[in-house]
């Protein structure tokens, strides 16, 4: 672990999940959420955990993703909160 | 004082996942649209798993592959000297669950749009009181 590193990654991870939390579009929140996944993937080959972090990479950043745009294009976009 | 500070400085790893476990409870609890609570759901997941990863990691050890794998068993394994990797094989499972739940998650949801016409959770029970007045 190198622990500036470590900082600046979870820091960006906290921003990208109050991100996608709080934007008023739903196609935007799945791409901060892919966004929070990958950055989640490089903290993890950061603190030594690699087949955790490719394992992430792809199922949770790829198909995660996928499977938010094809939720939204199928359903809508809009949303109040 | 100083005991304190080094407290929160030495385990910041474990702040950052009480921060994100309150983020994902947030967006769970007062978000109204379903999709944005499954997004509050699995940042709820992966902070638990950046929990169990944070347990096994150790400060100056490496990734834990043998260099010195095959034809050389006399050799000693310093455990030290590497990353306890039983918490990553338990998280792998973990992801692969957390995508099968997101799947399920998002089918009810693209179910509920098309019985009901919206993913407002207050317009869904609107329209259920609507249809059927108790």
């Amino acid at each position: 672990m190198i622990w500036p590193l470590d900082i600046i990654i979870l820091t960006i991870v906290i921003i990208c999940g109050i991100a996608a939390i709080s934007i008023k579009d739903l196609l935007g929140a799945a791409i901060m959420f892919g966004a929070y996944s990958f950055m989640m993937c490089l903290l993890w080959s950061v603190m030594g955990a690699v087949d955790v972090a490719f394992t992430e990479a792809s199922v949770g950043a790829g198909v995660s993703t996928v499977f938010f745009v094809a939720a939204v294009f199928r359903t809508t976009r809009r949303t109040r909160d | 004082m100083e005991a304190l500070g080094s407290l929160i400085l030495a385990k910041y790893n474990y702040w950052a996942v009480i921060a994100l476990l309150l983020i994902g409870l947030y967006a769970m609890i007062t978000k109204k649209n379903l999709v944005k609570k499954i997004i509050g759901m699995n940042i709820f997941q992966t902070a638990i798993i950046l929990f169990y990863v944070s347990i096994g990691s150790k400060k100056g050890a490496t990734i834990p592959i043998i260099t010195h794998g095959h034809g050389d068993a006399s050799h000693a394994v310093h455990s030290v000297e590497y990353i306890n990797p039983l918490p990553h094989v338990l998280m792998l499972t973990a992801i692969v669950v957390s995508v099968a739940t997101l799947g399920v998650a998002l089918a009810l949801a693209m179910k509920v749009y098309s019985q009901y016409g919206t993913l407002e959770e207050d317009e869904i029970r609107e329209k259920i009181m609507e249809s059927e007045p108790v």
